[in-house]
């Protein structure tokens, strides 16, 4: 199915485990929840039950922005089984909560800021009975006319909707000569729609109180820790009274990232003394997670005659909707990758992110690059046109590599093999292609809704490259904590890595199998009685959870061979271990060879270990430092059909390449290639959601369109270009958003390909193409 | 909540008399949406699910009709003797949700909740199907499909009555069925179009859905086009440039339609792709041999 230029093959036949047998890194180890998940045998955070368990629910606003008057909660009281009502007022500690500033209040009080925010949560017997307690909440609203436009927002003169005001960041990235200009100069203005992560499974968990004033939180979350200091601080407790437990988490992508009924439920848990669970339901996830945000991005390109950029200028605005969340960081990762992974003198760049009565925006994968590459892709193409040179020529001619310096100062100093992923994935050669006359309807544009005419549908093909950092950056220590504990040849690991789905689960065991020469590896399960494992996002986890259980191994391989040398008299650098023994060096003597389950019976070995990754530094006044830790590159070709005159786009095909570093699950990595190319594609023709005046139009999977089967090709993997990473563990690079972020471009530029339309805005919609 | 599940059309009856304002509930697939979204929240529901009278289909005793039961589902509209009489209904079925609601799904419920973007309506319309309504001791009506549906999502059909099916007159001749969508499979109508050839009454119907608040008729469009046309035994044909026909003939059906702005589309578009599927569906009918499945 997949093949690689780098004689890897990806093993799709679900019987093959591993060549060693083992699982070690490297094999395509299946996931140990992958069949039940298949099954629905999986418990996620949504299945969660508790003898004496209370439901809660949630009052939202349906106003995206209004003055609350007076809640009237006597009504709620008034129904039987209903046990909780809580507002504002029954916030013991901190009343605001956020990720990185804590600007959003636990519930609305006094102003409502976006459609659907919360002002109130009770607790019932019965799921039915906490929505009619729900329903008999009377909240009196003055409604007020919402702020939607960021610009507007951002003007001078517009009152701000929130205390801290309606600019959550301006970030300025100047370099190199300004005043040049460039023999040709091509503009153009872009856009992005605000997309949803579309996790299948919605905000769930369950809270119970202990005996003690503190309480347990089973909850699907991407961070554990972050949660439980927001949680604790606004329950006015210690941290250590609050423990949080990942439940199965179905899907996240971003979505999870920032607490959402975590204080709720907590809160309702403590008024009442008894478990209280809480599961969103899907329209009601719409509401309660940040998305993607919305921007507008100005571009113009310079350049030589003969195609080398010599500047570019941009201003970038988000929407960053009610809160705050991560938009200060989106931000920066737009505008530090806003001019693609090429080489670029000079800047000229402002980006800004806005507070409006929109829904809240924050992390998705790809976080902020996803949009930005929207742009500088498609402003790629039009230089390329302008010039008349071959797009891929063009941008092999910019490409940048190790050792040249971004727009920011920074000086690559690990892999970027951006010219290997460009070559491999537009050389290529191209799969067989059924041409659209030979094809079945099915099979064309508008598929099952049988209304393409083969004759009339233009084949396009589109090219696009992107790139983003990897961990956090700007100064943020995002370490991740691991422990590991061998005896008798089972090892334990643990740590509080939240597995989403990114594989985790297998990555851990691999790890301690390659290191420690065992087989019986144990995943502890994940929660906050170790240290921080940072946040699954930012492709990090591989790298700094993976990192983390690799330190803690090797630091309990290192006592078992100093245990095994002392007892044979040997030096400890006189040992090894080769697949499951413990062998001698070259000539030491005595020759041991020992397996490692049996080389010291009844002898635990256990270590913690915190991995950091190098430091990083914040963003001067001129947008110039040390601020990203590494950065990877991705390219998609996509080739699509399109019903020119009603609008309708089948993706016919994807093919990609990634700069990877090493692959250590190769099953796995496919998963997140397929995955977040999907999600990409998503983007690209359909994912939007919509919003009048603030208010949401399509919070239900009927109207929030996600690919099908039917819309998401074959994905042909060119490339995994395998060029180790220095300070990765093995040398792999995360790979989790890279998918995501050059698909969109290539879909849209095939489209243009295809149509000659010049489609300055993703999602591209019927009526973009066909009016 | 109160749920009956009747076992025979005299139990379900029955039922709908002891909870004279229950819901009624057949494949589900539109009710559980609404529960779940808690946008309807039924006191009493009755499951027609497993009545018998309401399963399959049967064909008239002189074959100028068949009568389909209210239960009969998406799925088995796609397949054998039913999707060979009547293509359109096959193909306005393959287009509803994925296999699983298409098992679930019936041609009942998408009756009994009129959507105007209910899927096999523009057929039935097409067709000129008439629907029937069963009462408790065997009283029946039948009502054309224009007087059954009277508005979005709202119906002729009397709290005691039950969607016994529809009556779909057998028709010789090309019919086709044009959905357009944001996406290619799993979507809600954006713009809709059937066309039914009645080849030994020489006539042509066309069915809009979603472009108005319930299904439509082209009249006019199909008065002016069956003029054009020559109908023999085997087929239609054309006199000129069936191109230039079929363009008019689209742009004809496109002036009958009523589209409005909403989150899933703009009227401009819909009534767009109205006359582009017209037409399309057009040159198939006069081209049958290059038909995809």
């Amino acid at each position: 199915m997949v093949n690689s230029g780098t004689g890897l093959s990806i093993v799709t036949d679900p019987s093959v485990v591993s060549a060693s047998g083992r699982g070690v890194i490297g094999e395509s180890v299946r996931r140990p929840d992958g069949t039940p998940k298949v099954q629905g045998r999986f418990a996620f955070s949504s299945d969660l039950w508790a003898e004496g368990m209370l439901w809660g629910a949630t009052v939202r606003s349906p106003h995206p922005s209004a003055r609350i008057r007076s809640i009237d909660l006597s009504g709620a009281w008034q129904i039987p089984g209903v046990r909780a009502v809580v507002t504002y007022d029954d916030v013991p500690g901190n009343k605001m909560f956020g990720l990185e500033h804590a600007d959003q209040p636990v519930f609305a009080h006094d102003v409502v800021r976006f459609h659907g925010e919360p002002i109130a949560a009770v607790a019932a017997d019965h799921p039915d009975t906490a929505r009619r307690a729900m329903e008999a909440i009377v909240v009196d609203y003055e409604i007020l006319t919402p702020l939607v436009d960021p610009e507007i927002a951002i003007a001078e003169g517009t009152p701000p909707i929130h205390p801290d005001g309606n600019l959550f960041r301006r970030l300025v990235i100047r370099r190199g000569d300004m005043s040049v200009s460039g023999d040709v100069v091509v503009e153009g203005t872009y856009e992005v729609g605000m997309q949803d992560q579309a996790p299948l499974g919605t905000e769930s968990g369950l809270a119970v109180p202990d005996d003690d004033g503190g309480i347990d939180l089973w909850i699907s979350t991407q961070w554990l820790h972050a949660d439980q200091a927001q949680v604790a601080a606004s329950l006015a407790l210690p941290e250590a009274k609050v423990r949080l437990h990942l439940a199965g988490v179905g899907g996240a992508f971003g979505a999870r990232e920032d607490c959402s009924l975590q204080i709720h439920i907590c809160l309702l848990a403590l008024q009442t003394g008894r478990p209280v669970k809480m599961v969103y339901s899907r329209e009601e996830s719409f509401f309660g997670h940040v998305h993607r945000h919305p921007a507008r991005m100005w571009y113009r390109h310079h350049a030589t005659r003969d195609g080398r950029i010599v500047k570019v200028e941009g201003r970038f605005v988000f929407d960053g909707g009610a809160y705050a969340s991560t938009s200060s960081a989106v931000l920066a990762n737009a505008t530090c990758f806003s001019t693609g992974p090429y080489k670029v003198p000079a800047v000229d760049l402002l980006g800004l992110a806005a507070r409006t009565n929109n829904l809240p925006c924050g992390a998705m994968r790809g976080f902020g690059a996803v949009q930005t590459c929207f742009g500088h892709e498609a402003q790629m193409d039009k230089l390329a046109t302008t010039l008349g040179i071959d797009p891929i020529e063009l941008r092999l001619l910019n490409a940048m590599q190790t050792g040249d310096s971004c727009i920011t100062g920074q000086i690559v100093t690990g892999a970027l093999p951006v010219e290997e992923v460009i070559r491999s994935c537009a050389e290529a050669p191209m799969p067989v292609l059924a041409e659209p006359v030979d094809s079945p309807m099915m099979a064309l544009p508008g598929g099952a809704g049988r209304t393409a005419d083969a004759a009339g549908v233009k084949r396009g093909v589109g090219f696009a490259l992107g790139w983003k950092n990897l961990m956090f950056s700007e100064g943020f220590d995002d370490f991740s904590t691991a422990s590991c504990h061998l005896l008798d040849g089972v090892a334990t690991v643990k740590s509080a890595c939240a597995e989403v789905g990114q594989g985790f689960v297998t990555l851990a065991q691999q790890i301690a199998r390659t290191v420690l020469g065992v087989d019986d590896v144990i995943l502890a399960p994940a929660d906050t009685h170790i240290g921080s494992a940072g946040s699954t996002s930012a492709s990090r986890q591989t790298w700094m959870s993976g990192g983390a259980i690799e330190l803690a191994c090797r630091t309990v391989r290192q006592k078992l061979l100093s245990h095994v040398g002392a007892a044979f008299g040997v030096s400890v650098d006189d040992l090894d271990i080769v697949d499951r023994r413990i062998v001698s060096r070259h000539s030491a003597k005595p020759v041991i060879d020992l397996d490692v389950a049996d080389a010291a019976p009844g002898v635990a070995f256990s270590a913690v270990e915190e991995h950091h990754h190098a430091p990083t530094f914040r963003l001067d006044e001129n947008g110039q430092g040390n601020a990203h830790v590494s950065f990877a590159v991705a390219a998609h070709r996509a080739v699509v059909d399109v019903d020119v005159e009603l609008g309708l786009v089948r993706v016919v095909e994807i093919t990609t390449s990634m700069d990877v570093g090493k692959v250590l699950n190769p099953l796995q990595l496919l998963g997140q290639v397929e995955g977040g190319t999907a999600q990409g594609i998503g983007l690209a023709v359909m994912e939007e959601i919509l919003l009048t005046a603030g208010k949401v139009r399509n919070p239900s999977f009927t109207d929030y369109l996600i690919p099908t089967a039917l819309d998401m090709p074959p994905v042909n993997v060119a490339q995994l270009v395998e060029v180790p990473e220095p300070g990765a563990p093995f040398g792999a690079k995360g790979a989790g958003e890279s998918p995501t972020i050059s698909s969109t471009p290539a879909v849209v530029a095939a489209i243009r390909n295809a149509t000659g339309r010049e489609l300055p805005r993703t999602p591209v919609r019927p009526h973009d193409i066909a009016l | 909540m109160t749920v009956a599940v009747p076992r025979s059309l005299d139990e379900a009856f029955a039922a709908l008399a002891a909870e004279p304002d229950a819901h009624l509930l057949m494949g589900g697939t539109d009710l559980m949406v609404e529960v779940n979204y808690g946008h309807r929240r039924p006191t009493a529901v009755v499951s027609l699910d497993r009545v018998p009278e309401l399963r399959g289909w049967e064909r008239s005793a002189d074959g100028r009709s068949v009568l389909v039961r209210s239960g009969l589902t998406y799925t088995e509209m796609e397949i054998g003797e039913l999707a060979e009489s009547f293509p359109a209904l096959a193909q306005a079925a393959r287009t509803v949700g994925g296999p699983q609601i298409r098992n679930a799904g019936t041609l009942g419920g998408n009756l009994g909740t009129a959507s105007p973007a209910g899927d096999t309506l523009p057929v039935l319309a097409a067709l000129d199907a008439t629907v029937v309504l069963g009462a408790a001791g065997g009283a029946q009506r039948e009502l054309p499909w224009d007087e059954f549906i009277v508005g979005v999502k709202r119906t002729a059909r009397e709290p005691h009555e039950i969607i016994l099916g529809a009556r779909l007159p057998v028709r010789r001749g090309p019919q086709e069925f044009l959905k357009v969508g944001t996406r290619n499979a799993m979507v809600i109508a954006v713009a809709s179009v059937a066309l039914v050839v009645d080849l030994d009454a020489a006539t042509v119907a066309v069915g809009l859905g979603s472009v108005g608040p319930a299904p439509l008729r082209a009249r006019e469009a199909e008065r002016w086009i069956a003029e054009r046309l020559a109908f023999d035994p085997l087929g239609i044909s054309s006199d000129g440039d069936p191109e230039t026909l079929a363009e008019e003939f689209g742009r004809m059906v496109a002036g009958a339609s009523r589209p409005i702005d909403d989150h899933r589309s703009s009227a401009v578009y819909r009534r767009h792709a109205v006359s582009v599927c017209a037409r399309r569906a057009l040159l198939r009918a006069l081209s049958p041999q290059v038909v995809g499945t």
